[in-house]
């Protein structure tokens, strides 16, 4: 139930509540595959229109059509954007969960439901609205094959009677979703749409107390996915080779991708392309080009999942050590092995910080938002070629999947820098040059890319032992001044990864530690814990592997860190343990969540209350 | 005048290079392995070829095959990756920079097992690229187990018999895209050196499957892939003759006796018949003559297909002209309006 600036409510029969104005979580509960997404999108992006802050969660089956599936929408005057644990408003659609779903609501709530489930007799403390969805649905859609799609338009109009949504931001939301060349599926949905809310107004009595009311939070903000946003983030960050191959929940990266860059990438003077897309036969494969492309030095890239980690672990070893630039987006979902598909983890921080066999490690960039599922694209596209290195942006199926309110992306600023690569010219001069020399003192040498013009401008790249000069070599001495300097550039490296968003409270005794997604439960529950516990906290958020000072600093400033993350084994703590002392190590603390939902405020109150002891 | 007799000029190729520009580090295989002899043929053609080097890119798996592009071609790019995948690093590499000449070396263990996937969709995106499998159907780098080219009923030298059928990576070719196949013999040195030139001139992915005895593991009685059987069971489709697309020269053939196919660069391959009237534009013909000669015991070698003119992958994909790996970010990086203009749409 919402916490804020509301007496309980009544139950039935009593007179009306103080309303709860835009704080309150909307779940609606459909088939996949029905249509619902249209009608949830339309009803999330109208609220956004009105000025409130919003969020939307699909939480959906591993499944084309037939499956259970929920979305989540919510609604926050406080700009809270995380899942929220309790549902105020269930639309009850799908007759195979809906008494389970109306069993799981908390007194008070409110529930639109297809009149023949009579869920009414379920319980005598919610608040009820039966709608004939197959009567309204008939008449404002003749085409009999399209009713099941259309249906779902009527609970939008329902429940803009019911919350009070301006009718015109749901037509405006509408036109936007079908766009110019669909104008007439987006006429036959609005017919559905009017239908629910005529037909609203003139049976259901308003007896729930949530309401949405115009706000100005929203204004000049987008709504947009991750996994766009990386996209675009790749497209401004000059990558010219992406290859892929389709995983949950990574494909849509690569799909809108491919999208962007047929728009923005294609010369206008030529028609050529200014990049290539190839969909793989593997991960092993795609991964494989990625390396490709990074040594013949194109930008390129790769997006997946932990199932494709997995697979391309050989060749992540293999940049590694051969010093090749690439960029691996990995959309973590719950694993081990298949998992959950369509849910949400933290799930692949050990596995891919360390990938591969013999010694490794690789930097791992944790994008929390929209805007940094953009800018980090270009982040990690800079940090491959600088030191010459795989990176991984660690995004998730809650980030990548879902559609979030963001500021608009700023412009990449400055030149492209594409590291240390020497031309013809530069060969000429310094009459040849040795691969893996550290000239610089910064661990990292000098390349050159085939086809460059000059006859000592060659070296031969391999995955087996080499010497500074490329050549091979089982010499101990070689492989050991060869992997001392593998090790000195990660230390290197740790100088130019993004910084962790830090906020010390002079108060505090405990810190919050998050990365990624754990990000808005995180700061929500801080929130939590000052208002109902009065304990401050400090927050830090870890924004790269490997780690920089900063997070020493912090752990020596607090009594206890709370390391939220959302993976069973505490991996990004256990990742911490390889680097801090004991005595740092002995400040830490772990709350996990591992359920595949996104993370919840909530979640994490309890269980630093619970560990605190208060 | 002294006396003192000057030099011999040494010889110098159209772009004014001497034959030692084009070869590579001492091998480590062993003596007399068919693998030396590949890597001499492509030092000796891309010498007579005139191909500039450095515009070369050479990729490998893994296995003794894959060693030897470090014992060609010294001032190429060479990329050693992983076992099986170096068509992935070539596609990769070729798409960063397509006006590289890519020369794929890779063994029978790479692309007729582990990398089997990644051969049979190269095949089909016809990456411009020439691939040569150094074919000794064992594993001669782990000592000699079986690969899956090893002919039902060869033997091993420790005794153990092959029971299950061959690859034909040729046939796998033709089937499913590449656009020049041909297979040969190590040991024949005309042969192979007119293949490698029609496949420089070729404009697509060239397959070229090369018997090539392992003398350490596989060069005894028993096996069918040794200098003995070879020289047995060899059948030339035809004697072939290659005219690259830069000389001016005609060569008199009676009309009749040959077959000319023209390839992207202009450059012809004429195949001189021998007792068949062989069509290696026939794809019909092509699968029905490997598997004629393989039931009889014959290894038909020369040119067996080849497809003119058909889309590459970098056709396909409407690449850029210049390589995509070096353009400037005023191409790869859109205007400052192109952001905005997609931010407005997500309002």
């Amino acid at each position: 139930m919402s916490t804020i600036e509301v007496s309980p409510v009544a139950s039935r029969g009593e007179p009306l509540q103080p309303h709860v104005i835009n704080d309150f979580s909307i779940q609606v509960a459909t088939v996949n595959g029905s249509g619902s997404q249209t009608a949830n999108t339309v009803l999330m992006r109208s609220i956004f229109q009105m000025g409130v802050p919003v969020s939307g969660k699909n939480l959906f089956p591993s499944n084309i059509q037939g499956l259970p599936t929920w979305f989540t929408i919510r609604a926050s005057k406080h700009g809270w954007i995380a899942r929220k644990k309790e549902i105020d408003f269930l639309v009850a659609m799908n007759p195979e969960t809906a008494r389970d779903d109306v069993l799981s609501l908390a007194a008070g709530a409110a529930v639109v439901y297809d009149e023949p489930l009579r869920l009414n007799e379920l319980r005598a403390d919610l608040h009820f609205y039966p709608v004939p969805f197959d009567k309204l649905v008939a008449p404002v859609c003749p085409d009999a094959k399209l009713r099941r799609l259309v249906r779902n338009m009527i609970y939008d109009g329902v429940l803009a009677r019911l919350l009070s949504l301006d009718l015109d931001e749901i037509r405006k939301a509408l036109v936007k979703q079908f766009g110019p060349r669909k104008a007439k599926a987006a006429e036959l949905n609005w017919g559905a749409v009017k239908a629910g809310y005529d037909w609203a107004t003139a049976n259901l009595d308003k007896k729930d107390p949530f309401k949405i009311e115009r706000m100005n939070e929203t204004a000049g903000k987008i709504i947009i996915d991750g996994n766009s946003a990386a996209a675009l983030g790749a497209t401004f960050a000059g990558c010219t080779v992406v290859t892929w191959y389709p995983i949950t929940p990574s494909s849509s990266l690569v799909e809108s991708m491919i999208g962007y860059l047929k728009r923005l990438r294609t010369d206008k003077a030529t028609g050529k392309a200014t990049y290539a897309v190839v969909q793989a036969e593997d991960e092993l494969a795609a991964i494989g080009m990625v390396i490709g492309a990074g040594w013949a030095g194109a930008r390129s890239m790769t997006s997946t999942a932990g199932p494709g980690v997995s697979l391309m672990s050989e060749f992540i070893g293999l940049a590694y050590y051969a010093e090749i630039p690439a960029v691996i987006f990995d959309i973590q979902r719950v694993g081990p092995s298949t998992g959950l598909p369509t849910r949400t983890m933290q799930g692949d921080v050990i596995s891919t910080a360390l990938l591969s066999h013999g010694d490794t490690m690789h930097p791992l960039l944790f994008p929390g938002s929209m805007t940094e599922c953009f800018t980090m694209a270009g982040d990690a596209f800079d940090l491959a070629e600088k030191y010459q290195t795989p990176v991984f942006v660690m995004s998730d199926l809650d980030l990548g999947m879902n559609n979030w309110m963001s500021d608009p992306f700023p412009y990449p600023e400055g030149e492209i820098r594409r590291g240390k690569v020497l031309s013809a010219e530069d060969v000429e001069r310094l009459g040849g040059f040795d691969r893996y020399r550290d000239v610089d003192g910064d661990a990292v040498g000098y390349r050159t890319l085939p086809g460059t013009g000059h006859p000592l401008a060659a070296y031969f790249t391999r995955g087996s032992g080499h010497n500074e000069k490329a050549q091979y070599t089982e010499r101990p001495d070689d492989y050991v001044r060869n992997v001392d300097r593998l090790k000195k550039k990660f230390e290197v490296l740790r100088g130019s990864v993004p910084r962790p968003e830090v906020d010390i409270n002079p108060d505090a005794r405990i810190g919050l530690l998050c990365y990624g997604t754990s990000l808005y439960a995180t700061e929500e529950s801080r929130d939590q814990l000052v208002r109902e516990y009065n304990c401050p906290t400090s927050y830090f958020r870890l924004r790269a592997y490997p780690f920089t000072r900063e997070l020493s600093d912090f752990i020596d400033r607090h009594e206890r860190i709370y390391v939220i993350e959302q993976n069973r084994d505490a991996q990004l703590l256990m990742l911490m343990r390889l680097e801090l002392s004991t005595q740092q190590i002995a400040r830490l603390r772990s709350v996990r969540y591992y359920g595949g939902l996104p993370l919840d405020a909530r979640t994490v109150t309890d269980e630093i209350i619970m560990q605190e002891g208060i | 005048m002294s006396a003192t007799a000057a030099p011999p000029p040494k010889k110098l190729n159209r772009i004014g290079l001497e034959v030692v520009g084009y070869k590579g580090s001492k091998t480590t295989l062993c003596a007399g392995c068919g693998h030396n002899s590949i890597s001499e043929r492509i030092v000796e053609v891309f010498f007579e070829m005139g191909v500039a080097p450095w515009r070369v890119a050479k990729f490998s798996g893994i296995g003794c095959s894959s060693k030897s592009p470090a014992y060609f071609l010294s001032m190429a790019h060479g990329f050693n990756g992983v076992h099986g995948r170096a068509p992935a690093i070539a596609t990769g590499a070729m798409l960063a920079n397509h006006t590289l000449l890519g020369v794929l070396v890779t063994g029978d263990g790479d692309t007729a097992s582990i990398g089997i996937g990644q051969f049979i969709h190269l095949l089909r995106r016809n990456l411009p690229l020439i691939y040569i499998i150094e074919n000794n159907g064992c594993y001669g780098l782990t000592k000699g187990q079986f690969s899956a080219t090893a002919d039902v009923g060869s033997t091993q030298k420790t005794g153990q018999k092959n029971e299950q059928p061959p690859i034909d990576c040729c046939l796998m070719g033709i089937e499913l895209g590449a656009t020049l196949i041909a297979r040969t013999f190590s040991g024949d040195k005309k042969q192979l050196q007119a293949i490698l030139k029609a496949s420089i001139a070729h404009r697509g992915l060239s397959v070229i499957d090369v018997i090539s005895p392992c003398v350490t593991f596989n060069d005894h009685e028993g096996s069918t892939k040794s200098y003995q059987y070879m020289k047995d069971h060899d059948e030339p489709i035809h004697e072939m003759d290659f005219v690259p697309h830069y000389e001016d020269i005609s060569v008199e053939i009676a009309e009749g006796e040959t077959r000319n196919v023209t390839l992207h660069d202009g450059s012809i391959i004429r195949l001189k018949k021998l007792d068949r009237d062989y069509d290696p534009t026939q794809k019909l013909g092509a699968i029905q003559l490997l598997h004629e000669t393989a039931d009889r015991g014959e290894v038909a070698t020369g040119i067996l297909y080849v497809e003119p003119g058909k889309t590459t992958l970098i056709d396909q994909l409407n690449v850029y002209d210049a390589p995509l790996a070096t353009l400037p970010a005023t191409l790869t990086r859109p205007p400052r309006e192109s952001l905005e203009m997609v931010m407005e749409e997500l309002r």
